[in-house]
């Protein structure tokens, strides 16, 4: 009984630690109808900013996880200004092959800057460990990512849903032509949802140096979860996405617990399996744009 | 008049030939070594050991063997054997190198073997751990370590040293397969039991339900094989699992403890014993100076990557000064089986017949020496040969 209650709570952090990761994909590619395969390049530019900073600065890990999401969405609105804003209009060909050349430039830069060997974040002692609930052993750092993710969910779904910026941004996608007629800046909607985005990759990656490992091939290792998480949830609300992560981060777990031997292939199984099922995603669109 | 003109057109002629005979003699002067290693991805630090350590040699012996200058020429290929392929047939056809030496990992090796039997030159393989690797071509000489040496000694100490029930956990891939099965042979044939046995992927992100499996079956230790890159991530998570605490021990080959990345991997390594081949600890005099010349060059540790580069380029040295600078590669690989020296290591040699390494075997257990940790041998096995050939 224990074992499935510890192996939930870890497939519970998983799952989290994917959608903090993941969502700002579901967002560009869901609400500004862009493919941005780059999206783990921002990730990985947090994940290395905090270590960095914790290991070389000194500075606290929890002061370090905040700049790591600033920095992120810094670096994302600079790109955005200068190279994505153009591509917008393109086929989704093009934003593709772009994105794809970007991301294997942050990873050349990024092993030629910090060498290609695993990072690792200095934790504080107080994070370090488990402990027992009820017999159920609970990871002290994998309870700091459900808290902070948890919290991250809420915030962004209230955000979005009844602040006048979330209604902002739910007009710009249905209808540019219409929001921009009624005097909403679009551009600038999308330029902050951007950087919004890379902001909470960034500060995904961060969380997951720890867990998932960080190095300089991040981007393409965990570009196939993105996606995963992106196709299965649908790209419609945030909702869907949060559901697929946890249920992938839960079934992939539990995969690798229960059939070792199956362990890898259990999250594909999944996905290949929701997808026949229903294939905008489990919460897609029926009549898509 | 006569005379003259045809004085001067033998004095050409003459001076051709000598032309031709110098540029011969050029070319003879050098003996390349091409060198593939993965020096980016993630097997970047393997290369890069490798590299120093073969740079260090150069630095200390000088550039010249048996009246012929050495060269080395690197290529990447990032441990992905088909870029090792390329390599190989450019250092060979172009760089028309006499040796080709490194090789990453197992696939790398396995994908030059048929070159190196084709051109008939030596193919030195300095990392790479499978065991069939040397019967791939009669060209192929190690001089880095099998997993069935390590495997087989750690598990036969298992047995003996009141470690009755183990889970497994390796890489499933080649060597980790191997490690497992000639671990496991030893182990069961001691009178142990493997209780649970998992292989995990080699790409792995997350190892936590696997040592979650692994606490759960309440084993008195865990075998572990990862290769080198992944030790420090195991072993975080085996402390945060609080598998430490449960009193599950870690054991295994060394390369999850390699020297390269210990320190940095925290106390909850402490106690780990693990069989290999070295140790930057190993307290003769001879590894004091290599460990010592090694972090004034480039300021980190040597670790057992670094020693088996090192032992390969004195190998082709060795071999050179044996043929007299003859470069024919049935000669220099003749030259190369039965060669014994002294290595930071220990005393190793090349058995004449699988052309294979023979060395000392050394327990080991993670201890704090001045602040840092080291893997400090405490028992020595001495010159374990390859038990994992196919053809006895």
């Amino acid at each position: 009984m224990t074992a499935i209650l510890t192996n939930l709570f870890d497939g519970v952090a998983y799952g989290m630690l994917l959608f903090v990761l993941a969502c700002g994909l579901a967002v560009t590619l869901g609400l500004m109808n862009f493919v941005n395969l780059a999206h783990g390049a921002f990730a990985m530019a947090g994940g290395y900013i905090c270590a960095v900073l914790v290991n070389q600065q000194g500075w606290p890990f929890f002061a370090a996880l905040p700049l790591a999401f600033v920095s992120a969405a810094a670096i994302g609105i600079v790109l955005e200004r200068t190279l994505y804003r153009h591509l917008y209009t393109r086929s989704h060909l093009d934003q593709v092959l772009f994105t794809i050349g970007l991301t294997f430039m942050s990873v050349a830069a990024v092993d030629y800057i910090q060498g290609s060997s695993r990072v690792f974040i200095n934790l504080p002692a107080a994070l370090q460990g488990q402990f027992d609930l009820f017999g159920v052993g609970i990871g002290r750092y994998r309870l700091m990512i459900i808290i902070i993710c948890g919290l991250l969910t809420i915030a962004l779904q209230l955000v979005l849903a009844k602040t006048r910026f979330g209604s902002r941004l739910r007009a710009a996608v249905d209808d540019p032509r219409a929001a921009s007629g009624l005097g909403i800046n679009v551009p600038q909607v999308f330029a902050f949802t951007f950087a919004f985005g890379c902001g909470l990759a960034g500060l995904g990656g961060a969380l997951s140096a720890e867990i998932l490992g960080l190095d300089p091939y991040f981007p393409l290792k965990f570009m196939i979860y993105f996606l995963i998480v992106v196709t299965v949830g649908g790209s419609s609300s945030i909702t869907g996405p949060f559901l697929a992560s946890l249920l992938l981060g839960i079934g992939d777990v539990a995969g690798k617990y229960y059939v070792p031997k199956m362990g890898p292939f259990v999250i594909y199984t999944m996905m290949i399996v929701i997808l026949i099922w229903r294939p905008n995603g489990l919460f897609g669109r029926t009549a898509a744009r | 008049m006569f005379g003259r003109r045809r004085l001067s057109w033998v004095a050409t002629l003459a001076a051709v030939a000598g032309l031709v005979a110098a540029t011969a003699a050029r070319a003879e002067d050098t003996v390349k070594v091409g060198l593939i290693l993965p020096m980016t991805g993630g097997q970047a630090s393997t290369g890069k050991q490798i590299e120093n350590a073969i740079k260090l040699y150069m630095q200390q012996k000088g550039d010249t063997v048996a009246g012929k200058k050495v060269e080395i020429v690197v290529k990447d290929d990032a441990a992905i054997p088909d870029k090792t392929k390329t390599a190989a047939q450019e250092l060979i056809v172009n760089d028309k190198v006499n040796f080709i030496a490194g090789f990453g990992v197992t696939p790398a090796a396995l994908a030059a073997a048929p070159l190196a039997t084709q051109a008939k030159i030596p193919e030195v393989v300095m990392a790479a751990g499978t065991s069939i690797i040397t019967e791939r071509s009669p060209y192929i000489v190690r001089t880095s370590f099998t997993l069935a040496q390590s495997s087989t000694i750690i598990g036969d100490w298992a047995v003996k040293n009141g470690i009755k029930k183990v889970a497994t956990l390796t890489s499933d891939y080649a060597p980790g397969n191997d490690a497992l099965n000639f671990f496991k042979e030893h182990f069961v044939a001691g009178g142990g039991e493997v209780v649970e046995e998992v292989k995990v992927p080699l790409a792995n992100p997350d190892f936590a339900p696997f040592l979650q499996r692994m606490k759960d079956a309440k084993p008195d230790a865990i075998f572990v094989f990862v290769p080198a890159g992944q030790g420090g991530n195991f072993m975080k998570q085996y402390a945060e699992r609080g598998l430490d605490k449960a009193g599950i021990k870690v054991i295994g080959p060394g390369d999850v403890t390699d020297d390269d990345l210990l320190n940095n991997m925290g106390d909850a390594v402490l106690g780990t014993v693990t069989a290999h081949l070295y140790s930057a600890a190993h307290p003769s005099q001879m590894n004091k100076d290599f460990v010592a010349a090694y972090k004034k060059a480039f300021g980190t540790r040597p670790g057992f990557m670094a020693v088996s580069g090192y032992d390969g380029i004195h190998l082709i040295y060795e071999a050179l000064k044996k043929t007299n600078g003859d470069t024919d590669g049935t000669k220099l690989i003749e030259a190369m089986k039965g060669q014994k020296w002294e290595s930071p290591r220990g005393p190793i040699s090349i058995d004449p017949e699988t052309r294979d390494i023979v060395q000392n075997i050394y327990i080991r257990k993670v201890e704090k020496v001045d602040g840092e940790l080291y893997n400090v041998e405490f028992q020595t096995f001495e010159a374990v040969k390859d038990l994992g050939k196919t053809k006895k």
